[in-house]
């Protein structure tokens, strides 16, 4: 049996209207923030769901959890169907945030544990210990009893994952974990979700970093206008999209026209522009076989051209020939 | 039962912590009531109210305060709960949501019975009024009855915020209505009489009551009783509504802000 079992999930949003105009007769406007969603999780896997802004990752997440109703389509969580018996799921998942929200700035890091311990029911003999692992496993042992007001948004990240994991649920859900944290801050967690999944703890994660995707999933669905576009391990997203090669073209100052031109060239499948500092990369994924390289140098008639690299594709290639197809 | 009074009890524990580490928030709770209190004193005093009178104020004023502290507070603490993203995960626990609330709005009626402490010690070493209490021990237990019955009346307020983000509103809406209602400072015989049954249904009425009868000597178990007979009714509904109402803020996507 899978942990999670998602079949043709469903959400729509109304949006409010005013009270006139709902005296009038006028509805709100209905947004289908995910539309037929499904897939599986097997127990001790790590899944990640990857998607742009507004793909339907965290409203997914949040019908899993018990936080909204599905429209349609059902979900099941360790056998438990999330409409049904809603406590149930509550009881065996963690639910773990980014951002600085959900935390009680006023109470220390230890209160604001031993709350939430209180409230998913960790045995009271327990609580103190349990904190205390937590506190050592996150790194937060002897900032404990300082404010969480005065923590940075690391340490608050890391407070948040202790609070998620504190009455030791089988499946964590961790819904951007990583945002606004820096790089070190974003190693260690990687690391602390990798030591989760090999004490057997099921993970589904959502994330907009390919490389943290690309290191820490064992399958991944890339999701994207609240449909699934394909679902697989990151080297059958590799595979399964961009068959060919990507060239990288560091220009100062291309225009439209030029990308224009290069997106009609034979073997040319995708061109993105990336802003990197006063340059910008032009990154050509190319077909299976051709070799575009010198047709794309070509086309840069009036441009200042540096850096040309040519590459194996990457997850993001992948990903970004998925959500912009 | 001994898991659902330690949840009750530790939640209350750190929703009152939460509340007095404010110190902002902690200098409005000490100087709100004083300014009640002294306006109502006042005004009773300028009224050439006798003794009994200024002492019934007095004890008016005090529970005043109490309700006060709760009710415009209770429906806007799940907004606020909302605004910093821990209303979501209060509803993600697998306790009660019922028992999660409740302690909330019973530390807003704790916080709120350090003013009726302040309100009766002003009256006493600023006004010169002398409440005699004839029975102390009914007074203080009624006093704590009270303070159950008003933090429950602001539970029933608050969990509608949990669907409604605008019902915040409603505490301060009920504010003023329900000093009068009561009969907080004025007595319940001087409003229209349509308006009893609306008094009769609120425990803080029967609360006051049996808080003055003690300081009168006057028998009030019969106010005492209604009170928590009320109180434990405003529990149960409060629980079967904030069900309904998680339900319906689940079905509808009103837990978070967006």
């Amino acid at each position: 049996m899978s942990i999670i079992e998602v079949t043709e999930l469903t959400r729509t949003f109304r949006s409010s209207r005013g009270v006139i105009k709902r005296l009038r007769g006028k509805r709100g406007k209905d947004v289908e923030a995910v539309r037929g969603v499904s897939f599986t999780v097997e127990r001790g896997e790590l899944f990640g769901l990857l998607g742009p802004n507004g793909a339907g990752k965290t409203t997914t997440i949040k019908m899993l959890i018990t936080l909204l109703l599905p429209t349609s389509g059902t979900a099941k969580v360790l056998g438990h169907d999330v409409t049904v018996h809603p406590r149930e799921v509550r009881r065996r998942v963690g639910y773990v945030f980014g951002g600085d929200r959900g935390l009680y700035d006023r109470l220390s890091g230890r209160d604001n544990l031993r709350y939430f311990a209180e409230l998913y029911a960790v045995p009271a003999r327990e609580q103190n210990r349990r904190i205390d692992e937590l506190l050592e496993l996150v790194g937060l042992t002897g900032r404990d009893k300082e404010r969480v007001e005065g923590y940075s948004r690391g340490m608050r990240q890391r407070l948040h994952i202790a609070r998620g994991l504190l009455h030791r649920p089988e499946v964590l859900f961790l819904d951007e974990p990583s945002i606004g944290i820096d790089p070190v801050g974003a190693r260690e967690l990687r690391t602390t979700v990798k030591h989760l999944v090999e004490q057997g703890t099921t993970v589904l994660l959502t994330t907009h970093y390919m490389f943290e995707a690309d290191e820490l999933c064992d399958r991944i669905a890339v999701i994207a206008g609240g449909k699934i576009l394909a679902n697989g391990t990151p080297e059958d997203l590799k595979q399964r999209v961009t068959t060919g090669g990507v060239v990288e073209v560091e220009v100062f100052g291309v225009s439209p026209d030029v990308v224009g031109r290069v997106h009609a060239l034979p073997g040319v499948r995708t061109v993105v522009v990336e802003e990197r500092g006063q340059a910008q990369v032009l990154v050509v994924g190319a077909e299976s076989g051709a070799e575009v390289t010198p047709a794309v140098l070509s086309c840069m008639d009036g441009a200042r051209v540096g850096r040309v690299v040519t590459r194996e594709p990457t997850l993001e290639d992948a990903y970004v020939e998925l959500v912009s197809a | 039962m001994t898991g659902v009074l330690r949840l009750v009890l530790i939640a209350w524990w750190f929703q009152l912590k939460i509340r007095s580490r404010s110190a902002f928030d902690g200098l409005l709770s000490m100087v709100y009531p004083l300014f009640f209190a002294t306006t109502i004193f006042l005004m009773y005093r300028a009224g050439s109210a006798g003794d009994t009178a200024l002492v019934s104020a007095a004890v008016g004023a005090s529970v005043m305060g109490v309700w006060s502290a709760t009710s415009t507070t209770a429906a806007s603490s799940l907004q606020q709960e909302r605004r910093q993203g821990t209303l979501e995960l209060l509803v993600a626990a697998p306790s009660r949501f019922s028992l999660i609330i409740f302690p909330l709005t019973l530390s807003m009626a704790t916080v709120g019975a350090y003013s009726l402490v302040a309100t009766l010690l002003w009256g006493r070493f600023v006004f010169g009024i002398h409440i005699a209490v004839a029975q102390p021990l009914t007074f203080a237990l009624a006093i704590f009855v009270t303070v159950i019955a008003i933090g429950m009346l602001g539970f029933l307020l608050a969990v509608s915020s949990v669907r409604y983000r605008s019902a915040w509103a409603l505490g301060n809406m009920l504010e003023m209505p329900v000093w009068l209602i009561c009969g907080f400072l004025v007595p319940l015989s001087v409003l229209p009489s349509w308006l009893h049954p609306v008094a009769w249904v609120l425990a803080p009425t029967w609360g006051l009551d049996a808080i003055r009868a003690a300081a009168e000597g006057r028998p009030g178990w019969t106010s005492l009783g209604l009170c928590v007979v009320l109180t434990v009714v405003y529990g149960l509904v409060g629980a079967l509504v904030s069900g309904w109402l998680v339900d319906s803020a689940r079905r509808d996507a009103k837990l978070a802000l967006t």
